[in-house]
């Protein structure tokens, strides 16, 4: 699960709509998550496939339906990796400047 | 929607899927998933104790081994690849009183010395409350600190002092 796929499967607007469809209710089939969407079935395995290639989407089969799940492990590991850092060092240079500030 | 109506949606999900990939290889991700002195280290500090027969018992300990945490039934082993078993969460009162739901590890080597690893939580439909306790974060930290122990042999913080 490379960042480079994930930063991609979620760099559309389409696909971040499947994802917030997958998080509302999980375990849904290819028909399931083409209904009432402005998108064709087509369009919606083509998009799914990105989200499948970058492991944020899980396919089970089930008897003979597959379903669609949301992995959250990767984008945990974007926060971990891209957001949690930063925002810690942002943190640490605030609390650096408060301690500065108020000591002077 | 308001967000926190879409969370409760989530945290109540009667099937769960994870999957990370880790570099390791399926015996040692097994090893890893069986020895209560390897899950103590990942596991929220948890010694799982269990045989690998179908049938035998399940338990998750806490560290010293005083209480209780988890208990179920193996249902099904094929080492180092698929391991099925039944949970039941008995750290909260509420949770000891709902239904066994069931987990499922599996372990698939991948190409350049990786594995995915998948755990599948499901059959929760009568358990909402475990359903919400392990959702998200709770199995996010355990895979996380699965990974990376066996990638770089450290422990996650929490559990260092172990």
């Amino acid at each position: 699960m490379d960042d480079d796929r994930v930063f991609k499967a979620l760099a559309d607007p389409s696909r971040r709509l499947l994802l917030d469809r997958l998080f509302e209710r999980d375990g849904r089939t290819l028909t399931e998550m083409t209904a009432d969407l402005d998108m064709t079935r087509f369009g919606v395995m083509k998009h799914l496939q990105v989200l499948v290639d970058a492991g944020v989407v899980v396919t089970r089969k089930v008897g003979r339906t597959r379903l669609h799940y949301l992995n959250p492990v990767p984008i945990q590991q974007i926060h971990d990796r891209w957001i949690d850092k930063y925002r810690s060092r942002h943190a640490h240079t605030l609390a650096d400047l408060k301690t500065e500030l108020e000591g002077a | 929607m308001e967000a926190a109506t879409v969370a409760k949606q989530t945290l109540s999900q009667p099937t769960q899927v994870y999957q990370v990939f880790i570099k390791s290889t399926p015996e040692q991700i097994w090893q890893a998933i069986t020895d209560p002195d390897f899950t103590t280290r990942y596991f929220h500090g948890s010694r799982v104790e269990l045989k690998l027969v179908a049938g035998s018992e399940y338990r998750g300990y806490s560290p010293d081994r005083s209480q209780l945490w988890v208990d179920g039934e193996v249902v099904e082993v094929d080492a180092p690849r698929r391991l099925v078993h039944t949970w039941r969460a008995r750290y909260e009162p509420d949770m000891a009183q709902e239904e066994p739901s069931r987990v499922t590890w599996e372990i698939e080597e991948r190409e350049g010395g990786m594995c995915l690893l998948t755990v599948v939580h499901d059959q929760l439909d009568g358990a909402p409350k475990t359903a919400q306790s392990v959702s998200g974060e709770g199995w996010m930290y355990v895979l996380s600190g699965l990974k990376t122990v066996l990638e770089t042999g450290q422990a996650l913080p929490a559990f260092q002092q172990q």
